[in-house]
């Protein structure tokens, strides 16, 4: 009998316990609640996860809390389709907004082919090493090191190295996420928007035959871009021809047709060098002196 | 060994031994090299800002002039290196790869490349701040290869009471001798610079730190400083690496200098004893560092021997004095371990460089050795002298995880001795993944602040 009373005891503490323990419960939930909009889930489910950064937030759930705020507009995800955007766009009644697409561009043309190598570098494959050993042996300071830590990096698969040993950006794949412009030790890769078609393909600082002696394709500075140019659209600075895109309305061929080198070019279907810029036939590597 | 000579025993934990080469050169007196035709003398040839010219292209100068002054605290003056004509100034390659801005000084071949400028000063009676401010003046900078402005390290930050000066003799890089020699031939020299180094600190004692392989020069020194009680000569454990600052200050004065922090911190200031020796010789007349000891040895050399050359000296040029073999196909500016290969022969010797190694390496088509996943054996844990785990900093690397290597595994106090690559029997070059990591993290930094 006494048995039986303990554990009728032991039952009805129990069950007030957890009863007291449920109030509490119940109480915090209601006072304590933050609410969050639901919506945030569900855009957040419509978006890629590819947590990229390239909309200029943490990742696509901080993406998403921004476009429910209404702080930005869906198409500033460039890897969503923009079919995709629009669904976002009409589940939160907001204007998809416009963006232009931007890409990764590289201030360098200078392959094996054409950019001269004196040493080789026998370390690790990273352009990031060889960078910090005495620049990776190529006679240009400035130029691309040919070593792939872009394709690596490349989350979209968008960069591949082709035969010359130069990264090549497949532009509809690119989602202007930045990770080659921050990996690359020689910062030659910038987004840029699709729009600007005229690019200074190199960043080699030397003037003349000096820029010209290390690869055949340099800037030399020689200024006739410049000349061309209306309205100082381009000017020479440190011996680089350097465009002023906020006047990019007045780009056109005209600057690439003299450019004795090829370093300035006009890209449409591919890069295309003008008229006076020597023709490169070389396709193989350039001999290590 | 008895145990009280292990307690005794001047050193530190961990280390590597690697053969060190040094019969090579080490019995070789100093000799002077000739002047190159053409002189290449970088602005920045140190840590800090680089040096503002002060001589315009076509002018003539004069051996020992003052051809660029200093830009600030954190930077020091250039001297001319010999008489001769400044050609252009013009960006010139450099060991680590960047084109920097340089003089082309075209040397005088009739000169007799007499030292004419002179600014007496009268060193018994100079202040310490006097002394400072001459040491800059020299355009005095880390001669064992650190290239760190030798003043500001006279300078520690108010709230650090400096009590012990440290002459930093070890030298426990492989090759090299320059140190060892100067300390054979420049006694007197080295002692006079400790001296005004000493006055400057306001420091009483003072420790030449030397590995127990260069018992000559530790003999040498106490015959030289046998009335001198302040300075003592205290022979260390030869092992690598004992020449970095924290080892030889734990090896000496059992102190430990706190992550992040200067030896300062720790009230010790270390200097190279070749820097001592330059500022012992040239404080006196007010001059600049123009020229430097440096080692050229190694297998790929005719001629191995410990050269003094002129700041600006093409490395072709010493190369081509020295002689190299027909298999020499690597050269390294400074010593094996922490040294850099170069890629061309037309950069300069600069006021940092010690040494100079050609190898003959296995030809080159042999490609880099094979490098293997990490087993766990450990060899690079008990290898760093810095205690930490070169292993797993290894594999965060190679997944790319750099913010983690600097916050858990205290990256940033890897000095990059590189004592992990060299016992690593699975070839996984440690210290190039920690060099990049550390790129990586410092241009984050920088974004993140500006």
């Amino acid at each position: 009998m006494s048995s039986l009373s303990n554990v009728l005891i032991a039952v009805a503490f129990m069950a007030s316990f957890g009863l007291i323990l449920a109030a509490i419960l119940v109480f915090a939930n209601r006072r304590l609640a933050v609410f969050e909009d639901p919506r945030i889930d569900e855009v957040e489910a419509m978006l890629p996860h590819a947590n990229c950064g390239a909309c200029g937030t943490a990742g696509c759930r901080a993406f998403a809390e921004k476009l429910v705020a209404g702080d930005m507009q869906p198409s500033r995800c460039t890897v969503n389709s923009v079919e995709m955007n629009q669904v976002i766009a009409n589940f939160l009644g907001v204007e998809l907004g416009t963006q232009e697409k931007r890409v990764a561009r590289l201030a360098c043309a200078g392959g094996n082919n054409v950019a001269r190598r004196h040493g080789e570098y026998q370390g690790v494959d990273s352009c990031r090493a060889a960078a910090l050993v005495a620049g990776g042996g190529m006679d240009c300071a400035w130029g691309c090191l040919g070593l792939a830590d872009c394709e690596r990096v490349c989350d979209f698969d968008a960069i591949s190295m082709d035969a010359t040993g130069l990264p090549q950006v497949d532009d509809d794949r690119c989602t202007a996420c930045g990770d080659c412009v921050e990996i690359c030790p020689h910062d030659l890769f910038s987004l840029q928007p699709i729009s600007h078609q005229l690019w200074v393909a190199c960043k080699n600082l030397e003037k003349g035959d000096a820029a010209e002696a290390v690869c055949a394709v340099a800037c030399n500075g020689c200024g006739r871009c410049a000349m061309d140019a209306p309205e100082v659209l381009i000017s020479i600075n440190n011996n680089l021809a350097v465009i002023d895109y906020s006047k990019n309305r007045l780009a056109s061929r005209i600057a690439i047709e003299r450019c004795p080198t090829g370093a300035i070019v006009w890209i449409e279907d591919g890069v295309q060098k003008g008229l006076q810029a020597k023709k490169i036939i070389r396709k193989s590597a350039l001999p290590i002196e | 060994m008895n145990l009280g000579a292990l307690f005794s025993a001047h050193t530190f934990a961990h280390g590597v031994h690697p053969a060190d080469y040094k019969a090579l050169t080490c019995h070789l007196p100093i000799r002077r090299l000739p002047f190159a035709s053409t002189l290449i003398v970088p602005l920045s040839q140190h840590a800090g800002k680089a040096s503002i010219p002060l001589v315009q292209p076509g002018q003539e100068v004069v051996r020992g002039q003052p051809i660029a002054q200093a830009d600030g605290f954190m930077s020091v003056p250039q001297h001319a290196p010999a008489t001769g004509r400044i050609k252009s100034i013009e960006l010139m390659p450099s060991a680590r790869g960047p084109k920097i801005p340089s003089f082309i000084l075209h040397v005088y071949e009739a000169s007799t490349q007499q030292e004419l400028y002179e600014y007496r000063h009268d060193i018994k009676t100079m202040s310490g701040d006097a002394i400072i401010q001459a040491v800059q003046d020299a355009g005095m900078v880390g001669l064992g290869g650190a290239a760190f402005p030798t003043h500001v390290k006279m300078k520690p930050p108010a709230e650090h009471h400096v009590d012990v000066l440290v002459a930093n003799g070890c030298e426990c890089e492989p090759y090299l001798t320059c140190d060892h020699r100067v300390m054979l031939e420049q006694p007197r020299n080295l002692i006079q610079g400790i001296r005004l180094v000493q006055r400057a600190l306001g420091v009483e004692r003072a420790i030449i730190g030397i590995e127990d392989n260069k018992m000559d020069a530790v003999h040498t020194l106490q015959q030289h400083l046998q009335d001198a009680a302040a300075i003592s000569v205290q022979a260390v454990q030869t092992k690598y690496p004992q020449g970095a600052e924290k080892m030889l200050i734990k090896s000496l004065l059992n102190r430990e200098v706190p992550p992040g922090s200067f030896p300062s911190a720790v009230g010790v200031s270390v200097f190279n004893v070749g820097t001592l020796a330059q500022i012992g010789e040239l404080l006196p007349h007010g001059r600049g560092v123009i020229e430097r000891v440096v080692t050229v040895s190694g297998a790929g050399v005719n001629k191995p021997g410990n050269y003094l050359v002129p700041v600006g000296t093409p490395v072709e040029f010493l190369l081509e004095f020295a002689g190299i073999t027909d298999k020499a196909n690597e050269v390294i500016l400074g010593g094996p371990m922490m040294g850099m290969s170069v890629s061309a022969l037309d950069v300069p010797v600069t006021k940092a460089m010690s040494g100079m190694v050609v190898l003959e390496k296995p030809a080159a088509d042999t490609k880099h050795a094979k490098v293997l996943p990490c087993i766990r054996c450990g060899y690079c844990i008990n290898a760093c002298p810095m205690h930490l785990n070169p292993s797993m900093l290894g594999m965060l690397a190679n997944s790319g995880d750099y913010e983690t290597m600097q916050q858990d595994y205290h990256l940033n106090d890897c000095f990059e001795c590189g004592s992990c690559s060299y016992v690593c029997p699975s070839n996984i070059p440690l210290v190039q993944y920690f060099r990049i990591a550390k790129s990586i993290n410092r241009e984050r930094a920088q974004q993140g602040n500006g």
